[in-house]
């Protein structure tokens, strides 16, 4: 660690610090958590020193993400179209909800393996509620939703109760969860085996669109808050005195997001149908010219990330327990000291984790339109997992944002989604698996050395 | 400032199945006053300290706090009587930052909502007042901190919270020389402020320099509770070591000369 204070100690008591930058005070810039600053030059040249300082947030996976798009674009020319973008938000809708909850997990240094399992689990009891017993879908997926805090409450007191490591808790959980899945797919009354969702808003949430005016509606919302929100955070600030952010970044902060999610909801407010000519139809025994149903609009599933990525993002920056969460993840010992109830927050971790595999498990079966024990097969977790590291959580806790989730997650769509295009036909799966489990292998290790490197530099 | 010790110990009986590591020990706090701790390895200074935070419970014996006898059957109760104990190994969480430690599991809210900007102005607050100026921002994470910075985060945090007795265990045990300096003047400060501190340190050095009065414990007893003007650095090696002086006025009664 540098020397930080090179002061005579008795001048400590009468002098201010020497003006000027000198290396602690650089090194402490770096370090800070709340980023002020008294102009948008200094902001910047803060924001570069951090980034060099080891602490790089999701950049990696932003960086690694405009080259994947360029590259997958230049190559497929199916890729690019808005028909695939409105797609890859649907399809990757399930592993990023997974993501999320698993950022919890991961915050305290911890797994859940069987994440992926639970959310087949609460879908199947969805299922069979539906087709089997013929429920209304504020019940079935209610169940489901219940189901899933009740198995993360059961992994929380095994891990924080019986003290077993929750790597292995949730492995044996995987391998029975996955049976639990099958048994209830295949037991009951109504349909056996892969069991089609009937209920339509069920069905709605991955393949329906909202109206044009509630996308705009939507990303008006979104822009409104976030200003508030900064706004608001500012003025608090500067009533006790202290810096904030400076004007010219919180514009750009602000006009960034509005001119992002405007953008987004124009796209996916045209016809991004892939047959837009008239085509022949059979219609009562009569061939006619039939023009498809566009689709155009943004889809609801969006609206679905959207809540809890505020939610979440909310839990764990504004409120007293997400500072603990972080506490506990960064020093147990620390956070027992502090009078914090570790195994409480500990148990909590798993039931949020738990409850949004089960969110995560409605929008896979919304999507596929169907329940079968083989869309929360292995890869459907790790992809999640993948999601939430790639994006730059921590895989040793302590450090981590729902953000990651989203960024980390749309990393893993866009190589899912591109590589399945570009080697259709040809292995597909198996190039996919490979690149998929490379790229975590990156992430973990980038995650790795920066650690190392922020060990190094004292940052933390 | 009162002479009235704000914390005493009267005949503390401490075991741990057969072995007895308190053997009647008395022991007393005076606002306004560092009274130094020290003892060798097994003397019993930390089964002491564990027994005023409340994580051990005494056999026997009495335990006074301002005057009145008190209870403490947890690190809570002490908390809530304003005692605070900065260990050795800093509890500090390293990915939080100065303000978020110092408000660790105490912190401020509206609503449900953190209130950060309050709790960063009364940790600004705190920092001056104690005048500590070698951090450069209250924003800064724990982890980018000199070993000498986060004890002096560690202390802060015991102040904010109004207490009115502050123990550290060893906390200079592994700073270098100016570090020490600084973290001394700050354990000053706090007695300036009219807080009851207890240091516990193996450093004579240190002892010597900022003690008030010393209690010397030897195997598990209070070999001596001196002034500190009434000893010198020999003299309290050969009470740590032996339990006693030879043919001196402060020879190790029970009850040191202070209490």
């Amino acid at each position: 660690m540098t020397s930080v204070d090179q002061d005579d100690p008795r001048e400590t008591e009468t002098t201010l610090p020497s003006p000027g930058p000198t290396a602690s005070e650089e090194l402490a810039a770096v370090a800070t958590t709340v980023h002020s600053a008294n102009t948008g030059r200094e902001y910047v040249r803060l924001y570069v020193q951090r980034v060099r300082g080891g602490e790089m947030g999701s950049l990696p996976a932003i960086a690694g993400l405009i080259v994947l798009v360029v590259l997958f674009s230049l190559l497929q020319p199916t890729f690019r179209g808005l028909y695939n973008f409105g797609n890859m938000l649907t399809e990757g809708s399930g592993p990023v909800l997974l993501a999320m909850g698993l950022v919890f997990a991961l915050l305290l240094g911890e797994i859940d393996l069987s994440a992926g399992f639970a959310g087949g689990v609460c879908a199947a009891v969805m299922v069979r509620l539906m087709v089997g017993y013929g429920l209304p879908w504020p019940v079935t997926i209610g169940s489901a939703l219940v189901t899933g805090i009740v198995i993360g409450f059961a992994i929380g007191l095994l891990r924080s109760k019986v003290r077993i490591p929750s790597f292995v808790v949730t492995l044996a959980l995987f391998l029975a969860f996955q049976g639990v899945a099958l048994y209830i797919l295949d037991n009951g009354k109504g349909a056996h085996g892969d069991v089609r969702i009937t209920d339509n808003v069920v069905l709605a949430l991955e393949n329906a669109q909202m109206p044009k005016w509630a996308g705009w509606l939507l990303a008006v919302l979104c822009i409104v808050g976030y200003a508030y929100v900064k706004l608001s955070a500012l003025r608090a600030r500067k009533r006790q005195g202290l810096r904030g952010e400076p004007t010219v970044i919180l514009v750009a902060k602000i006009g960034g997001l509005a001119v992002a999610s405007l953008l987004t909801v124009f796209l996916l407010n045209q016809n991004r149908s892939i047959n837009q000519k008239p085509i022949l139809t059979n219609v009562d025994g009569t061939i006619k010219l039939v023009t498809p149903p566009p689709v155009e609009g943004v889809p609801w599933v969006v609206l679905v990330l959207v809540v809890f990525f505020v939610v979440w993002t909310f839990v764990l920056s504004r409120t007293r327990y997400g500072r603990h969460v972080y506490a506990v993840g960064g020093n147990e010992e620390a956070a027992r000291r502090a009078g914090i109830t570790v195994d409480r927050v500990r148990t909590s971790v798993f039931v949020i984790c738990s409850f949004m595999a089960a969110v995560g498990g409605i929008m896979i079966a919304s999507n596929v339109a169907a329940v079968s024990a083989q869309n929360y097969a292995g890869n459907t977790l790790l992809l999640a997992v993948g999601a939430a590291v790639i994006g730059g959580t921590s895989l040793f806790g302590g450090k981590g944002r729902m953000l990651d989730a989203v960024i980390g997650g749309a990393v893993v769509e866009v190589i899912q989604n591109g590589m399945s295009n570009l080697v259709q036909g040809t292995n597909g799966s198996s190039v996919q698996y490979m690149v998929t489990g490379v790229v975590l292998l990156l992430a973990a290790s980038i995650d790795a050395l920066s650690r190392r490197r922020a060990g190094a530099t004292g940052l933390g | 400032m009162s002479d009235q010790p704000i914390l005493e110990l009267h005949d503390i009986y401490k075991s741990f199945g057969p072995v007895d590591v308190l053997k009647g020990v008395d022991f007393a706090v005076t606002p306004g006053r560092v009274t130094a701790l020290v003892g060798d390895n097994g003397a019993g200074k930390s089964t002491l300290v564990k027994c005023i935070s409340g994580t051990y419970s005494i056999d026997s014996g009495t335990y006074s706090f301002e005057g009145r006898p008190v209870t403490v059957h947890s690190p809570r109760d002490a908390s809530a009587l304003g005692i605070e104990i900065v260990y050795q190994d800093l509890a500090l969480c390293d990915n939080l930052d100065i303000v978020q430690n110092m408000f660790l599991g105490r912190e401020r809210l509206t609503g449900l909502v953190l209130d950060e900007s309050s709790m960063e102005q009364s940790a600004n607050e705190t920092l001056s007042s104690l005048s500590v100026r070698t951090v450069t921002s209250v924003r800064q994470r724990v982890a980018s901190l000199s070993g000498g910075q986060r004890q002096t985060v560690a202390i802060a945090k015991a102040v904010l919270w109004n207490s009115k007795v502050v123990i550290l265990d060893e906390p200079t045990a592994a700073l270098g020389v100016a570090q020490t300096a600084q973290v001394l003047g700050l354990v000053r400060r706090l007695a300036d402020r009219g807080l009851g501190v207890v240091l516990i340190s193996h450093n004579m050095t240190d002892v010597l320099q900022v003690a008030d009065n010393i209690a010397v414990l030897y195997l598990g007893q209070m070999a001596a509770q001196v002034e500190r003007a009434d000893v010198n650095q020999q003299q309290l090696v050969e009470l740590i070591t032996t339990g006693g002086l030879e043919g001196s006025s402060v020879n190790g009664g029970r009850t040191g000369a202070s209490a």
